[in-house]
């Protein structure tokens, strides 16, 4: 199973799903949960109230047809407002049931002090046990292999099916519980005791069990109850106005209007909209520990961006081949395509590659020849092939040059040599017999595409920074080559700590991704830290983000995925406040019908009769919560603009848009009302 | 409407423009405890002063310790009015032996003056000695004046300073107002006016037999020298009744001219001694910017409205405007002009008689003070309420474009929207909710004048009034009884202090957090789009809450009248 | 608390003393010394030197002879220049519609066609010393006929006291009412 679902985000509930969360809706109406969403709370304290009234209307025989209406719609508020709120948790809530099937009981080998095996339940395991797994076994709980190496299946996890190494020491040490263990012996010392896993905080996750408001969403909630506040005392001042004037307001018609006036809309889907911002992270395989680190990722100022794997290619590639003087060009591609035939790193293959495509030089085989490999070894640093009397090797180049010691190095020689390396290359000699015949040129390959990433990343208004371990020279020519904004060269684990600390002193939020246990520091200190899955457990447990597809480029879409959250936020707030104008011209003629006629002339939309024009208000107002949970969970679309190009567009879209369309929607349901006589 | 009302507009404008930059300057100078013109002169006094409040120049506050210190300082001073008011019998320079004031008068009107409100229940040159005049009331035209002014300089160093702990010391910033920019300012102003007019005298009052050998009694008073810091400190409170519109309080079209130039001056200065605090001057224009594009809105409808007049009395065969309540050599623009700038300020000032205006002409100054006086505003209290809906306004529309908000690379975060919204929500709480209280009250209702919607709107005014501390009022109102005279002195205290210290909040949670550098990514807030923005936010947020009132008073009055209808 | 009630007391007292004490006695002294005539109220005084009012305040006038001014609602018989104030009644107001309608129908005793607004209006101080060179005009039929004068050698009076904008763009034309009597006593007594 795989929480790595199809990223189109519409993937279109079934029918069970929707039904599951109507039933969810329903559940939510129990006010002790509905509290957390002051505004909606209040929509359903106002829907009892003119509940009470309707049945008072049944009772003495008033407009119950009227206030039944209204009482109706007023619950349909509430329902709609928690059914955004379970279909964003639904999608979650599917996640999770299938994930927690993984995590079956297990039976863990714990070892004792003396090295005794004890069997015990995979939940008695603390923090600090040793355990035994083999090929077979399902890990009991998160880990690091202290002893041995062995190929896991994570696809449990991941949804990547192809097995991974893990092995005491270096990099991939780590193991998640729950994972197979499909060939070989690993020893694990557990660092998460059961209920902590990871798998438990990813299902949690995924749940929205323990989802907290995050820190922006806190204090929009302060607004939206500042509002709502506000316009309690706008309506309930209303009654004593219309006194003096000799006239009274029937309480259905203030509740009405204080509904159609508080944002009902946003504080309908705000919840909705966190939810699917998380849950957007989650389908594109990225594990937050929190909603504030999602935030805190659109925020970001300044990402590092680890050179290898993310701005260029992980690998080099040969792209030129410089051949020394008296040596034919097409003997020297051909020599080197010889000597990389059976060499199958990703840069020997290159080498073939550009023989045959530049040099039109076809692939030898190498029975036919009759040539042995040499391979490479750590020792030699060069591989090649022997075929009769003749030796070719390819390698590094202060190794080549000591196998051909004593003979003269041509000038050239060097002046190639010096020439890749500023620009960031690798060279890589290549000899006959003693005899040099050239150099290749092996080039890092900066990814195609990210040149504009970085620049679209720089509209946005944030920083690229890049880190390699490489020379300052090597490190400036890629730099400049990728665009990136500035670069750390020999980076070290405290150097990029400094860098942060520095960064962050200017006020600057940081991200950046990392998976070795020495990255962990700067993963803690960094204010968006996303560790590979592949990493180290002292990473994953530093970040606040796990790539479970351990995929470096991704930190650019997280930053995405952050903006657009708070954007959708923005966005229908803008919109929720801007459609009051609206409601107003529509409710106030009514209310006051009785006691001003003349106010009719504010009924600018011509509804029919003050009762339509109320209950088209409050259908509006319902209606408008389902029509934007695709949006809320969709979210509004984020462009690389920079902030001036995002107002103007968002503006006009939500906020002229949210003044405007209210006067054709409630126009509109009005038309129906009258032809249906509803009112 | 006619070419030359605009061009008097326009002049008008221009004047204040004019002065924003140099004014601004001073300030942003005078504030940041640099040398002025005068300092040479006001330095000793500034140190003999000090020195016997027991205070250092350098020794700053943070927010509560300066909230404090403005609440001692105001309590002590509306304790001594109270005082004089009640005594002004025993009291030197009562030239007319006018009694000591009720209690409820004299706190109404201590409260009033304290608060920047000027409210007036009372006619000035029948109820007021001289001493009264200048020792109870002229003293807080400038300490009033001076507290909203070092408040917004409180605010503005929110934004200025960064991870620090304190906003400066009140002390030291009350004394420099006062005696370098208010005092200064006020004496010059002074002067002219008496050139083009205004009595300053401690003469009784004049007893004259007129042409046609009736008697006439006229005040008299040190005039100039109240009405000029009325002006500039937006108090508004008239040392005669009818306030601006009285001959001898404004008695040319130039006086006039200057006095409204006057309103403004400071408050729009203060915009730009933000942007040079601030280091951004553009900021300061945005925010001038959106003041302006409402008060000019605001201009063109009452001066149409006047300019229109009354069709019930031009029915009658009577030719021009509305002039009822307004004075010939000021004229329908300048009435109106006044009105608007008068609102949009927390001044008060009157040069005629807004309860006597068209509906929609009064509907100017309501939505004015109800917007909580942020047109200019009144000095001080218009930038920080200004700033405050700035605050509001980057909270909403900041998240649309992908960040956390942040104004001047402050972040905008839940504790300064819980308070800036605090502050906010006291407006409407204090002028509704009384409103609502005083209109189903019988012993409120015979106070009224007028009958109808007009009467309505005369208690809205009031405590939109009070509440938002303007002191001009429909005044049809008899607002000198014991339940107007305490609960408009309630809604000013609400209107002036409960929105004070949660500014101050606000400002101690700014000052204290890192300043972001500006980046593509953040947003911009000196723009045209920024500018529509906050304007937008100021009407929905700050403005939508009053509709159902406005619709009960000035909208139908107004549906009313074009229908033909009295009250 | 002393730290915060020693600086407050000793402040309100000292500003107290500055600006309600010497601002006003700087202001008053100075006034006095440069502009005595304005400082003292403009007081208007009759050839034996008796005070007859102010030339910045209106008065009452109701003689056929004499050009009126505007209605006055200052204190309880109008123009009480110790009581400024304005009607201060509402647009749709019952009581301003029938005082605009007799000030009417006694203005077309005087004169035909539209009546100039201000003539009908009460205004904002009850102590408008104006009125506008219409409504002068309106009324010149009246006094030439009450005077025996001829109606151009009134509205020759009337012209030369018209007062035009201030800088020729400031406020409105406008005629003294006190200063164009009196005038109009010194041409017919």
């Amino acid at each position: 199973m795989s929480i790595a679902h199809d990223d189109r985000g519409r993937a279109m509930p079934g029918a069970g799903f929707m039904a599951r969360a109507l039933g969810d809706s329903i559940r939510k109406l129990d006010p002790r949960t509905l509290i957390r969403n002051p505004v909606i709370f209040t929509v359903e304290i106002v829907s009892a109230l003119v509940t009470v009234v309707f049945l008072r209307d049944l009772a003495d025989g008033g407009d119950a047809g009227f206030s039944g209406q209204i009482a109706a719609w007023l619950w349909f508020t509430v329902l709609f407002a928690n059914f955004a709120e379970a279909v964003a948790e639904g999608r979650g809530k599917a996640q999770a049931a299938s994930l927690r099937r993984t995590r079956a009981e297990t039976v863990a080998r714990r070892l004792g002090d003396d090295g005794s095996v004890e069997q015990v339940p995979g939940t008695t395991l603390r923090a600090g046990d040793l355990v035994l797994v083999e090929a077979g076994d399902i890990i009991p709980s998160d880990g690091e292999v202290i002893e041995g190496i062995a190929s896991v299946d994570e696809s449990a996890i991941t949804g990547e099916s192809a097995p991974v190494i893990r092995e005491s020491g270096g990099d991939r040490s780590a193991v998640t519980g729950g994972t197979r263990v499909i060939s070989d012996r690993i020893t694990v010392r557990i660092t998460a005791a059961a209920g902590n896993t990871f798998l438990d905080r990813m299902i949690a996750l995924v749940e929205g069990a323990r989802r907290q408001k995050t820190p922006n969403e806190v204090a929009l909630s302060i607004l939206l109850a500042g509002l709502t506040l506000i316009f309690v005392i706008a309506t309930a001042t209303i009654e004593p106005f219309a006194r003096h004037a000799g006239g009274s307001v029937p309480i259905v018609l203030l509740a009405a209007l204080f509904i159609t006036l508080i944002p009902t809309t946003i504080g309908g889907l705000l919840s909705a909209i966190g939810i699917a911002g998380m849950d957007r992270l989650i389908r594109f395989n990225v594990l937050a520990t929190s909603g504030r680190a999602v935030e805190a990722a659109g925020d970001v100022d300044t990402l590092l961006l680890d050179k290898t794997g993310t701005i260029t290619l992980g690998n080099r590639v040969a792209t030129e081949f410089i051949a020394m003087p008296g040596i034919d060009l097409f003997d020297l591609a051909s020599a080197a395509q010889l000597a990389s035939l059976r060499d199958e790193t990703p840069e020997g293959r290159s080498i073939v590659v550009l023989a045959k495509e530049k040099y039109g030089i076809r692939a030898h085989e190498m029975s036919e020849l009759n040539a042995r490999f040499v391979p490479f070894t750590a020792q030699t640093r060069m591989s090649g092939v022997d075929h009769g009397d003749v030796a070719i090797r390819k390698g590094a180049i202060d190794a080549i040059e000591a196998l051909v010691d004593g003979t003269a190095i041509p000038r050239d020689w060097s002046v190639a040599v010096e020439r890749i390396a500023r620009t960031g290359g690798t060279p890589l000699g290549v000899v006959r017999n003693r005899r040099l015949l050239g150099v290749i040129h092996l080039k890092d390959v900066v990814k195609g595409g990210i040149r504009e990433r970085f620049a679209e990343l720089r509209a946005m208004g944030i920083r690229t920074v890049m880190i390699t371990g490489d020379n300052a020279l090597t490190a400036a020519a890629i730099a400049a080559e990728a665009g990136v904004d500035d670069f750390l060269a020999q980076a070290t684990p405290e150097n990029k700590l400094d860098l942060i600390r520095r960064e962050q002193a200017q006020g600057r939020l940081v991200a950046m991704c990392g998976d070795g246990t020495n990255d962990a520091p700067a993963l803690a200190q960094a204010d968006v830290g996303v560790a590979m899955n592949t990493g180290t457990q002292a990473a994953r447990e530093a970040g606040n983000m796990v790539d479970l597809d351990s995929d470096p480029t991704k930190l650019i879409e997280i930053v995405g995925i952050g903006k657009q959250m708070l954007m959708t936020r923005g966005s229908l707030t803008t919109f929720s406040i801007a459609n009051d104008v609206a409601k107003y011209f529509a409710i106030i003629p009514a209310i006051f019908a009785a006691t001003y006629p003349q106010l009719g002339a504010l009924n600018v939309m011509g509804l029919a009769t003050p009762a339509s024009a109320v209950l088209s208000a409050i259908v509006f107002n319902a209606l408008i919560i389902v029509a934007l949970i695709p949006l809320a969970l969709r979210g509004v679309r984020y462009r690389a603009v920079g902030a001036a190009g995002l107002l103007r567009r968002n503006l006009a879209i939500y906020g002229f848009g949210g003044v405007l369309l209210p006067f054709a929607g409630i126009k509109a349901i009005d038309l129906v009302v009258a032809a249906l006589g509803l009112a | 409407m006619t070419a030359n009302g605009w061009l008097q507009i326009a002049v008008f404008c221009a004047l204040v423009l004019v002065l924003v930059r140099p004014l601004g300057g001073y300030m942003a100078r005078l504030f940041s405890g640099e040398r002025v013109f005068l300092s040479p002169v006001l330095g000793p006094v500034e140190r003999v002063l000090f020195r016997a409040a027991g205070i250092s120049a350098k020794q700053e506050q943070g927010w509560i310790a300066y909230a404090l210190s403005m609440l001692a300082f105001n309590l002590a001073g509306l304790l001594i009015t109270y005082v004089v008011l009640r005594c002004q019998d025993m009291l030197p320079f009562n030239r007319q032996g006018l009694p000591g004031l009720p209690p409820d008068l004299a706190f109404n009107t201590a409260v009033s003056f304290t608060t920047n409100t000027n409210w007036q229940a009372y006619g000035g040159e029948t109820t007021m000695s001289y001493f009264s005049q200048m020792v109870g009331l002229t003293v807080h035209n400038f300490t009033s004046a001076a507290t909203g002014i070092v408040l917004a300089i409180a605010f503005i160093r929110a934004f200025s300073r960064a991870t620090a702990k304190t906003l400066g010391s009140f002390w030291v910033d009350l004394t420099r107002c006062t005696l370098h920019l208010l005092l200064p300012m006020a004496i010059v102003l002074a002067l002219v006016l008496v050139w083009q007019g205004v009595p300053q005298n401690l003469d009784p009052y004049v007893s004259a037999t007129t042409v046609e050998g009736t008697r006439q009694t006229i005040a008299q008073g040190p005039v100039a020298s109240q009405v000029a810091i009325k002006m500039l400190g937006t108090n508004g409170g008239g040392f005669f009744n009818a306030n601006a519109a009285h001959p001898y309080e404004n008695p040319t079209p130039l006086s006039n001219l200057l006095q409204m130039v006057a309103i403004f001056a400071i408050g729009a200065g203060l915009t730009n001694t933000f942007g040079r605090m601030v280091k951004d001057e553009r900021q300061g224009w945005a925010i001038l910017s959106a003041m302006g594009v409402m008060f000019l809105a605001g201009v063109a409808i009452a001066y149409g409205a006047e300019a229109s007049g009354n069709p019930l009395i031009t029915a009658l065969g009577v030719d021009g405007g509305n002039m009822e309540g307004k004075e010939v050599r000021f004229g329908i623009a300048n009435s109106a002009l006044f009105a608007t700038a008068t609102t949009g300020a927390s001044c008060g000032a009157v040069n005629a008689m807004h309860s006597s205006f068209t509906p929609l002409g009064g509907l100017v100054p309501l939505i004015n003070m109800q917007l909580g006086e942020i047109i200019v505003g009144g000095v001080g209290a218009g930038l920080y309420g200004m700033l405050l809906f700035v605050v509001l306004a980057v909270f909403i529309a900041g998240q649309m474009v992908g960040r956390t908000p942040e104004y001047l690379g402050k972040k905008i975060e839940s504790r300064e929207v819980r308070l800036a919204f605090l502050a906010l929500l006291v407006l409407p709480l204090a002028m509704l909710g009384f409103t609502a209280v005083a209109a189903i009250l019988p012993e409120a209702r015979a106070s009224l004048a007028n009958a109808g919607p007009h009467g309505f709107s005369e208690i809205l005014y009031a405590y939109t009034s009070a509440g938002a501390n303007n002191g001009s009022a429909f005044a049809g109102l008899n607002a000198n009884t014991p339940f107007f005279n305490l609960t408009l002195g309630l809604t000013m205290l609400i209107g002036r202090f409960l929105m004070i210290v949660p500014m101050l909040g606000v400002a101690g949670a700014l000052v204290a957090k890192k300043r972001l550098p500006p980046s593509a990514g953040s947003l911009p807030t000196h723009t045209p789009l920024f500018v529509g923005l906050l304007v937008g936010v100021i009407l929905v947020v700050g403005g939508l809450e009053f509709m159902p009132a406005l619709a009960l008073g000035p909208v139908v009055e107004h549906f009313a009248l074009a229908a033909g209808q009295t009250f | 608390m002393l730290s915060i009630l020693r600086p407050a007391l000793v402040l309100v007292a000292a500003l107290t003393a500055i600006t309600g004490g010497l601002y006003p006695a700087l202001v008053t002294g100075l006034a006095g010394a440069v502009f005595p005539d304005q400082a003292h109220g403009s007081l208007a005084m009759d050839a034996q030197g008796r005070i007859i009012g102010s030339r910045l305040i209106g008065q009452g006038f109701a003689g056929d002879g004499y050009f009126h001014a505007r209605p006055s609602a200052a204190g309880a018989e109008g123009w009480d220049a110790a009581a400024a104030s304005g009607s201060n009644l509402g647009p749709t107001s019952k009581v301003l519609l029938d005082r605009v309608r007799q000030g009417v129908a006694a203005a077309r005793a005087d004169a035909d066609g539209p009546v100039p607004v201000d003539l009908v209006t009460a205004s904002g101080s009850g102590l408008d010393p104006d009125i506008s060179p219409a409504a002068a005009y309106f009324q010149a039929d009246r006094v030439a006929r009450a005077r025996g004068l001829g109606p151009a050698e009134v509205h020759g009076l009337i012209a030369g006291h018209i007062r035009p904008r201030q800088f020729g763009f400031l406020g409105e034309a406008r005629v003294n009412v006190l200063e164009l009597n009196l005038a109009l006593d010194k041409m017919a007594p």
